[in-house]
């Protein structure tokens, strides 16, 4: 039982990293309709930043300066590339921001090189929180919980309950009618740009000593985060929190708990084939949860995708 | 006998074929290995170690036969076997007839059958495969060909040292055992379940688990496992980002034991894993780096900082795979045809510079070799990795590991012609 509360927490820490990664990228498509190939990548630039900087500075500075700095170059990316190519429609920008995730993963290997980055988890925070019948939860998760609450609160007041929110939700919906009433709708965009890459940047600063920081990073989180938003709906913000909390105690509780194919089988009254090394389907029946725990997201997806296919909180469009 | 005369015979043709184009010219190897994607570290610092490995030991000494230099040029797979075939094919293109790979012996597997597929169709321009690194045991008996050759011990050979130190600890009662899921990591958990279960019966086996290869975000879940099953120790096969992965996770989450590993240094791992793995993380590995095995290799070893400060010597496989495809290019007198080099190499003995007599087994081209148990540190490290002050010392010694290991390889050799 002790299990299950261990495996919570860190369900928690996993599905509040992706939310920071999706709700930018789905924040981003809501007002663009651009799918940012290259999110990922911000928050690899994150985390890179915020080792170089650590270096000179320690780790709080870091955590402060290297989103900043994310947020001003994707909100560049917006002003000189995106804006230029918006004009030729979807397809030139789809293209665009995956030209530039390749881009920034070779300028990353380019200028740090392609080892894993010694990284680390500030002094402060390297310690163990607490522990549950001997398995430790460092302190460093507890921290990366709260900054994710942090960070949704905070994003939720301002998209709900503030002006410029209110501005920024209006310009979602109806940009021509925003912009006859005086308001800087292209501005509106770069900044929605810049605070969603910056957020990605941030994810980086807190994952990277937890997962790893090197040029494949970006590469190994990318295609999920599509997936989150996909399965939350495209554009909502509380679809993006419910996709990705679910997908990580799903995948939690799946690398956890060995769960055989042969067992659900048989559980819903399919018996083992006899001989089983001969069958068809040997591969099939020997799998178990851990194994298949990382592409059970992509399953989810494409069971949303033929029965909901606006997503659990997306409105459908036409 | 046979072999010198077969061997005399070849050299002497060779030498009348290669009269007309007796000016030195360059020797080149194809590297085929991941220089970008998860991987890419592991790959690039390989590259880097046979080309400077290339660049001391032989072109630095004048080359091989009258003068021709060694050339190692770098394809990108991708880890990807697909992707490996078609830079075989580039690579033969190019007239390359040396291949190295190492990482992923999924690669290595599609590799063999290639090669093998390509020297029956093309007996004017056959190939060698020298693998570095891809350790599944099939390569060397199932799956063996006279066109392979391993310089890296198989996954058995290190198993059987590793489980021999395991055997041989009191403390260690239970052993966890992680890997990544395909022929490699399977590989290491068969052998590590059975020579366990020989050496020490009353070890007891309480996880025996494979993940997603280069998929895993978080290994945070795996390492809960480990803790909750009451592990003594992990045995672990994982390479690259997987290996500082696992291994962080499995430190971070409150695991205490030691963690024996076949590739938890270098390539940024040993700086990542910093003071939290220190006489945690134990390796097992040819070639002694701490101590060093000879005075030549700890000038090798600085002439390859002073041209990659950053970089490691964390493979010096690499080094007695390029020293002696020198000698057997050397010995047969020519580079262009393989099978004399190939046979050259079988049974040959060499003196490597890191200590030891190196034995390639004729009957399986498995390179014999000694193995060294290691653990991760910075006390009397005299060539630390990463540019960090830690290092891998080495703590015990199995000479000519598994000199008798069993083959149940049926080697085919070429019709002499």
């Amino acid at each position: 039982m002790e299990l299950v509360l261990v495996n919570l927490i860190d369900g928690l820490v996993t599905g509040l990293l992706l939310f920071m990664l999706s709700a930018g990228l789905t924040l981003i498509f809501s007002m663009m309709g651009v799918l940012n190939f290259a999110h990922a990548s911000f928050y690899m630039l994150g985390a890179y930043f915020a080792y170089q900087i650590s270096i000179a500075l320690g780790f709080w500075m870091g955590l402060l300066i290297a989103p900043l700095i994310v947020g001003l170059l994707g909100a560049g990316v917006e002003r000189y590339g995106l804006r230029r190519v918006h004009q030729y429609g979807h397809v030139p920008e789809l293209i665009f921001t995956f030209g530039l995730a390749l881009l920034i993963e070779e300028l990353v290997q380019f200028i740090w090189g392609k080892n894993q980055m010694p990284y680390s988890v500030p002094e402060a925070l390297d310690f163990t929180a607490f522990s549950i019948a001997g398995n430790s939860i460092p302190a460093f998760k507890i921290f990366m919980i709260f900054i994710s609450i942090g960070i949704f609160i905070g994003l939720l007041y301002v998209l709900t309950k503030t002006r410029v929110g209110m501005i920024i939700q209006a310009a979602l919906s109806y940009p021509r009618t925003v912009e006859a009433l005086g308001h800087n709708v292209p501005l509106i965009f770069m900044g929605v740009f810049g605070v969603g890459t910056a957020l990605a940047g941030v994810a980086g600063v807190i994952a990277g000593p937890v997962l790893g920081t090197f040029p494949g990073m970006a590469f190994v989180l990318g295609s999920i985060v599509f997936v989150t938003i996909v399965i939350g709906g495209l554009g909502s913000l509380w679809g993006a929190l419910v996709a990705s909390l679910l997908i990580g105690w799903i995948t939690t509780f799946a690398k956890t708990y060995n769960i055989r194919m042969s067992d659900i089988l048989n559980g819903i009254g399919i018996s083992t084939p006899e001989n089983l090394d001969e069958s068809l389907f040997r591969d099939f029946w020997s799998v178990t949860s851990p194994q298949i725990a990382d592409i059970l997201p992509y399953i989810m997806m494409v069971l949303i995708l033929i029965f909901r296919p606006s997503g659990l909180f997306g409105k459908r469009s036409s | 006998m046979k072999n010198t005369t077969k061997l005399g015979c070849v050299s002497a043709l060779s030498l009348i074929l290669g009269a007309s184009a007796a000016f030195a010219d360059t020797v080149k190897i194809a590297f085929i290995d991941p220089l970008s994607g998860p991987f890419a570290s592991t790959g690039t610092n390989g590259l880097h170690q046979f080309q400077h490995a290339a660049e001391y030991v032989v072109n630095a000494n004048g080359g091989v036969l009258d003068g021709d230099m060694f050339e190692v040029v770098g394809f990108d797979n991708k880890t990807s076997p697909k992707e490996s075939l078609i830079q075989l094919q580039v690579a033969i293109d190019q007239g390359i007839r040396f291949i190295v790979q190492g990482n992923s012996s999924g690669v290595a597997n599609a590799l063999t059958e290639a090669v093998n597929k390509h020297n029956r169709r093309n007996p004017d321009s056959r190939i060698l495969f020298l693998n570095y690194a891809a350790v599944d045991p099939a390569l060397t008996n199932d799956k063996c060909t006279f066109w392979h050759f391993r310089f890296d011990a198989n996954a058995d050979i290190k198993m059987d040292a590793l489980t021999d130190v395991i055997a041989a600890n009191k403390d260690i009662n239970k052993v966890y055992i992680i890997g990544q899921d395909y022929s490699f990591g399977k590989a290491v958990s068969a052998a590590a379940n059975e020579m366990l279960a020989e050496k020490a019966p009353n070890m007891e086996v309480v996880g025996d688990e494979l993940h997603p290869i280069g998929k895993v975000k978080d290994f945070t879940p795996y390492a809960r496992k480990v803790v909750q099953s009451g592990a003594d120790a992990v045995i672990t096969g994982n390479w690259g980002a997987d290996m500082l992965g696992i291994g962080k996770a499995i430190i971070e989450n409150g695991f205490e034991g030691p963690i024996y590993t076949y590739y938890g240094a270098g390539s940024g791992m040993t700086a990542a894993f910093g003071e939290g793995g220190k006489d945690r993380i134990r390796l097992i590995t040819q070639g002694a780096i701490n101590p060093i095995g000879s005075e030549e290799a700890r000038q090798t070893y600085q002439a390859f900082l002073e041209r990659y400060p950053d970089g490691n010597i964390d493979q010096s496989r690499i080094y007695n795979t390029i020293g002696m495809l020198a000698q057997a290019i050397n010995d047969a007198g020519t580079a262009d045809d393989v099978v004399a080099v190939a046979t050259a190499l079988e049974g040959m003995e060499y003196e490597s510079m890191w200590g030891g007599t190196l034995y390639m087994r004729p009957q399986d081209h498995q390179l014999i070799q000694d193995m060294h148990i290691g653990v991760h540190t910075n006390d009397d490290i005299e060539f630390a990795y990463d540019g960090s002050e830690f290092g891998v010392k080495t703590e015990s010694t199995v000479e000519m590991a598994s000199m008798d290991i069993p083959t149940t390889c049926e080697m085919k050799r070429p019709d002499p012609s």
